[in-house]
């Protein structure tokens, strides 16, 4: 930002620069030269000083040279023609005795970045490269980079790669490291710096001379090399063991991500180095840095996703500090969690239960969403502390609690009961929209578990006038025909209340419909509403696949010690969701011409059995679809080819139009990607199969379990399925 | 690899910004991101941002924001570490970091960054090699006296003990010694211990970790090595038995990598060749198995005037420490009912001090200095608006202690002796402080 009166600031330092009584004085010409890069620095444009600036270059001072140099790299792009008088003294600088002058003045030179001054650099790196002082030599291969880069598309000039290359075995470790660095940015275009076996090598035998700034960034550059034989890995995994030792966490976390990318195929191996990486990680969790423990727990997380247990034996180092920042307490109450067994659960709980009534609310609902997450597995002790926090009938705990309460019975049906015991009174707490849909659903789904339901809606419709969400009033409108459906007596008046209201003075046009819809579809009889609102209440299938899987260790070992980790879950799921529109609308365009293809095709592998034919509207319930999976062996498993990009829920709807059904899936973008489907014959056989799908290996596997002896109708359903997603593929070419 | 490099004050003033890779960003890049860190509450800015495409990670210290762009394949751990060690850097050559500092020193600093990185590599950052190159003098802010030498302790604290360190004798910068020839030659030794502690309501250890750490800070160019004696009871893991007293027990601990362990497994002796500024020898962790008695106890109880709407709170806050120690800055932070408005106090003593934060919902009960083995209590009222429930008196969070004891450490680790080894003696100062700290020792309620 200019600041006000600039001008004036700068005409005066332009004064005192060429003052010659001020530039006989040595620190008070270096104390203006100080207010002019300070004015830099703040953003004035003092770019007008230059010509007096290159003055002040020719000193013997190497303070004020190098705040005149630290100048003129700001501005030189903008005053080429000036900055070409400042040359001279500085390829005067690069013979200069003093290899710290020597160097200043290469690396200014090479930092100037503007036109033309490719030609006036190119000797004095050369002869930098050779120079007896390392400082010198650092700073010409960092040069040499920087030419590079000022050349733009350039071609490569083969002899500075190759005279870097050699520098490979310089004996200073700076250069060495450097000479990656430079060779890695020149290079960029053929894929960066080559990693061969003898340059893999020497840097391995190099690494302990570098500081933990190199070692960090050659354990990066070594992830390029792939050794030969299973001797070479272990060779070099035997060298790279002392660097797991480090007191540096980031070389121990390089170590540890080369360990386990070459040790890609001995699970036993990673597995061991995860073991190791414990003691320091948890140190680091644990470090006074607070972005360092950030970090950490970051990779935490990641490490749990392969082994979900590997840190509860310390789940006490993740319970939460008082002073801790909300973005480390968030981490901590995630990750403890995954922690959870029989031994900690007790403590794990108390723990979160004092976080639920922090002050603040964000925290607060954080920690009762972790217990509900544990309710999964341990819902008898959860509910009950839950609905001991209903009783400080605060607001945002109790909306929390509702919302946690309403995903918990429709993942453990088991907890309805107790759960509908404590609803009575949260309607006059509970304020925030989420947790009065949350509230609302309950009561229109259980109602007849809740003594004073009716009373409960009637309260929410006396006060329909003051509401403002239409989604508040939408859920009341089909929990109300819901509740009516179990209560009628006592609901009817409130109900044909409601009705009036949202068709007579409601604004909104969604609730306005939906209240229309519910009118003529009461107007049609009892029966009809029945069938309308038959939708199940409860969903305990998708708990078992929201189970979190054990996902091997590859899959995360490439974002490992990256910055991907700490964007957490929703950098990562971002599933291409304009594609997979295209796709499914795609597919069922296609689907009518589609369809007689695939009876001819199954009419064509029914030659000589009766008709295949699978029935329509089958319905099956998730239990006893858990129960048949359970008992049932695998009979086949098929292994087809998948198209990166293809979205899966396109095949579930082809499937459909086939009568094979869904049951349960994972949702679009998660990894791997997992759906039950299911399907009957009219002869009674019960056909259950599994699809996962990883993007990574790019391949379907599809398993099937049948509940039938019948090999014949087994052969064609499988066929079935095989060209269904033959035709998937074909379509979304 | 980094492109660009700023530390902002915390009000938004770029103090300090370096382009690696020409003026590619415009001036509106570090605008915009410290309203995008600003824009959320100071403890919940995240470490990552993304701004105009680039990746930015930041530190804080001491209120200022080091923040850096990188590319997202690179290691984080590497660059927070760069930045913290940027912080340290800054502390070591003018001998404090702070708003101020950093614009008196700017020159210092850029002449830093010059040297640290090239083209957004980092080369060295070594206070020992970079002394070398560094030429322009730090600027204090004030003149460092020794006259102030025996009436400050540590921290702080005013100690009867007459040879105490002064607080700002190691805030001072490193290379003033070039100089001012003839200075002292001093080492300091510090150990420093982090307790992080959670009490049941009963007083029962819910939690307790402590993260230690020892600290040299050397004033000595060219120092011959040193040699360490730790306890000799000091021992690592849960297995190791060592001397016959009560033993110095840690789970784990690391050296830096410069110490020569050759005498520690069996005399417990670390030696270092000690580089000017400051190095962190030894960190240890200890996790839930304290053999020292905890240094407080709090008791509290809540009660509500039947007849007004005011919550009566008693305090009791018992130091456990030996009569020798005291703690000092003791702060306890204790939660009140939403609603709360007015506060009424009576203590012990006018040096203590209660005051309401409404902000953070909460009373502060302040008490500068409390002496091992004594007690204190307080009647704090608190004004509350609304109906006092007794759940609503239950469900506040726990209470927190913050405090600092000099001389004093809580795993029982002690330094016996600190010895240079040279043929003839250099007139020289060595100190070694201890402090153990904490500012989350939490106590729940109800």
């Amino acid at each position: 930002m200019p600041y006000l009166g600039s001008e004036d600031v700068v005409n005066d330092l332009k004064r005192a620069l060429s003052n010659p009584h001020i530039q006989a004085d040595r620190l008070r010409y270096r104390n203006v030269i100080h207010k002019v890069i300070r004015h830099m620095t703040q953003g004035v444009d003092v770019s007008s000083l230059f010509m007096e600036m290159v003055k002040a270059s020719a000193t013997v001072d190497i303070v004020q040279k190098k705040l005149v140099y630290l100048y003129m790299c700001t501005y030189a792009a903008h005053k080429p023609d000036l900055a070409l008088l400042a040359i001279n003294t500085l390829c005067k600088d690069c013979s200069d005795p003093n290899p710290m002058v020597r160097g200043l003045a290469l690396r200014s030179m090479c930092n100037l970045r503007m036109p033309g001054i490719q030609e006036y650099i190119q000797q004095p790196i050369l002869r930098g490269l050779r120079d007896k002082a390392s400082y010198v030599r650092r700073v010409a291969v960092l040069g040499c980079a920087k030419i590079n880069a000022l050349q733009g598309d350039l071609e490569v000039d083969a002899a500075v790669v190759n005279e870097l290359y050699s520098l490979l075995r310089d004996p200073d470790p700076i250069v060495l490291v450097n000479c990656l660095r430079a060779l890695e940015e020149i290079l960029k275009g053929e894929g960066g710096v080559v990693i061969n076996k003898p340059i893999a090598h020497h840097l391995l035998n190099r690494m302990a001379e570098l500081d933990h700034w190199g070692q960090s960034e050659v354990l990066t550059f070594l992830l390029r090399y792939k050794p030969r034989t299973e001797e070479e890995v272990f060779d070099i995994l035997n060298i790279l063991d002392s660097f797991l030792k480090s007191t540096h966490i980031s070389v121990v976390m390089g170590a540890t991500k080369l360990f386990l990318v070459l040790a890609k195929e001995f699970t036993d191996v990673q597995r061991d180095v995860l073991a190791r990486l414990k003691v320091p990680l948890l140190a680091a969790c644990t470090s006074e840095s607070r972005e360092m423990c950030f970090a950490a727990l970051c990779h935490v997380r990641e490490i749990l996703r392969s082994f979900p247990g590997h840190f509860s034996s310390h789940y006490k180092k993740f319970f939460c500090s008082y002073n801790d920042p909300h973005y480390i307490k968030q981490q901590k109450m995630d990750i403890l969690c995954e922690l959870v067994n029989d031994d900690n659960v007790l403590n794990v709980l108390e723990e979160l239960r004092v976080c639920c009534t922090d002050v603040s609310v964000q925290l607060a609902q954080t920690a009762i969403f972790a217990i509900g997450r544990i309710a999964r597995t341990y819902s008898e002790k959860c509910v009950k502390i839950l609905a001991g926090l209903l009783e400080f009938k605060q607001e945002h705990i109790t909306s929390a609690v509702i919302q946690t309460f309403r995903d918990l019975v429709w993942l453990c049906p088991h907890c309805t009961s107790s759960v509908c015991l404590v609803l009575p009174g949260c309607d006059e707490i509970i304020q925030d929209n989420e947790g009065k849909q949350a509230l609302i659903w309950l009561i229109g789904a259980h109602g007849e578990l809740v003594p004073n339901a009716p009373y409960i809606v009637e309260n929410f419709v006396d006060n329909i006038k003051t509401e403002t969400s239409s989604l508040v009033k939408m859920e009341l409108l089909t929990a109300l025909v819901r509740l009516f459906l179990s209560r009628p007596a006592e609901c009817q008046d409130t109900l044909g209340r409601l009705l009036y209201y949202c068709i007579e003075d409601e604004t909104n046009m969604a609730v306005r419909d939906r209240g229309l819809f519910y009118y003529r579809v009461l107007f049609s009889g009892i029966e009809e509403v029945k069938k309308v609102l038959s939708s199940p209440t409860s969903d305990p299938s998708l708990g078992f696949l929201m189970d979190r899987t054990e996902q091997p260790i590859n899959t995360w070992v490439s974002s490992f010690n990256t910055l991907a980790p700490l964007f957490g879950k929703k950098h990562c799921e971002t599933p291409g969701t304009n594609t997979s529109q295209l796709n499914i609308s795609c597919a069922v365009d296609h689907l009518l011409s589609v369809e007689p293809v695939l009876a001819m095709d199954s009419a064509d592998l029914q030659d000589n059995s009766e008709t295949f034919t699978l029935i329509r509207n089958v319905v099956i319930t998730p239990e006893l679809f858990e129960k048949k999976w359970i008992t049932e062996d695998v009979i086949c498993r098929l292994n087809t080819d998948w198209k990166e990009g293809v979205l899966p829920d396109t095949l579930q709807a082809f499937l459909q139009k086939m009568n094979i059904y869904t049951i349960a899936k994972s949702r679009a973008g998660t990894q791997p990607w997992k759906s039950y489907i299911y399907a009957q014959d009219d002869k009674e056989n019960l056909f259950l199969a599994e699809l996962i799908q990883d993007t990574d290996t790019s391949s379907l596997l599809m398993s099937v379990k049948a509940s039938t002896g019948d090999e014949e109708a087994l052969r064609i359903f499988i066929s079935l399925l095989k060209s269904a997603v033959a035709d998937i593929l074909d379509l979304s070419r | 690899m980094i492109s660009q490099l700023f530390i902002l004050s915390s009000k938004g003033d770029l103090l300090i910004n370096k382009n690696f890779r020409g003026p590619s960003s415009r001036p509106s890049v570090t605008d915009g991101l410290y309203l995008k860190l600003s824009s959320l509450p100071a403890d919940q800015a995240p470490v990552v941002t993304e701004y105009d495409g680039c990746h930015f990670i930041h530190t804080r210290h001491r209120g200022l924001y080091f923040v850096t762009s990188i590319s997202d394949s690179d290691s984080p751990f590497m660059y927070i570490d760069l930045l913290n060690r940027l912080a340290s850097l800054i502390q070591d050559y003018c001998g404090d970091l702070s708003e101020a500092v950093v614009s008196l020193n700017f020159a210092l600093i850029y002449e830093l960054l010059d040297e640290v990185l090239d083209y957004g590599y980092v080369q060295t950052t070594s206070t020992e090699m970079l002394k070398n190159f560094i030429q322009s003098d730090p600027v204090v802010s004030k003149p460092f006296s020794l006259l102030d030498l025996s009436t400050v302790g540590l921290f702080g604290a005013e100690t009867q003990q007459s040879k105490v360190a002064p607080s700002s004798a190691s805030c001072r910068p490193v290379l003033s010694s070039r100089h001012q020839q003839g200075e002292h030659n001093e080492i300091f030794l510090d150990v420093i211990e982090r307790m992080t502690v959670a009490l049941g309501s009963n007083g029962s250890l819910l939690k307790a970790d402590v993260q230690g750490e020892l600290r040299l800070k050397t004033y000595f160019p060219n120092c011959p090595e040193l040699r360490i004696g730790v306890s000799e009871e000091f021992c690592v893991g849960s297995s190791e038995v060592r001397g016959y007293g009560s033993a110095v027990r840690v789970d784990s601990c690391q050296f830096h990598e410069s110490i020569k362990l050759d005498e520690f497994e069996n005399c417990r002796i670390l030696k270092v060749l000690p580089p000017q500024g400051e190095l962190k020898i030894m960190q240890y962790q200890i996790s839930d198995s304290l053999t020292t008695t905890l240094p407080f106890h709090l008791f509290s109880s809540l009660e509500r005037d039947a007849a007004s709407s005011r919550l009566r709170i008693y305090l009791k806050l018992r130091c456990d420490l030996s009569p020798k120690s005291q703690a000092i800055n003791v702060r306890v932070q204790l939660p009140v009912p939403k609603g709360s408005s007015g506060l009424s106090q009576e203590l012990s003593s006018p040096d203590q001090s209660a005051e309401f934060l409404p902000s953070a919902q909460s009373v502060i009960w302040n008490v500068p200095r409390i002496c091992g083995g004594s007690q204190l209590s307080a009647l704090l009222k608190v004004d509350v608006s609304g109906c006092l429930s007794v759940p609503s008196l239950m469900d506040l969070p726990p209470l927190n202690l913050s405090f600092q004891i000099p001389s004093f450490t809580s795993s029982g680790l002690q330094i016996r002796f600190l010895r240079l080894r040279g043929e003839r003696p250099v007139p020289t100062h060595t100190w070694v402080r201890y402090l153990t700290q904490s500012d989350s020792y939490s106590v729940r309620l109800g």
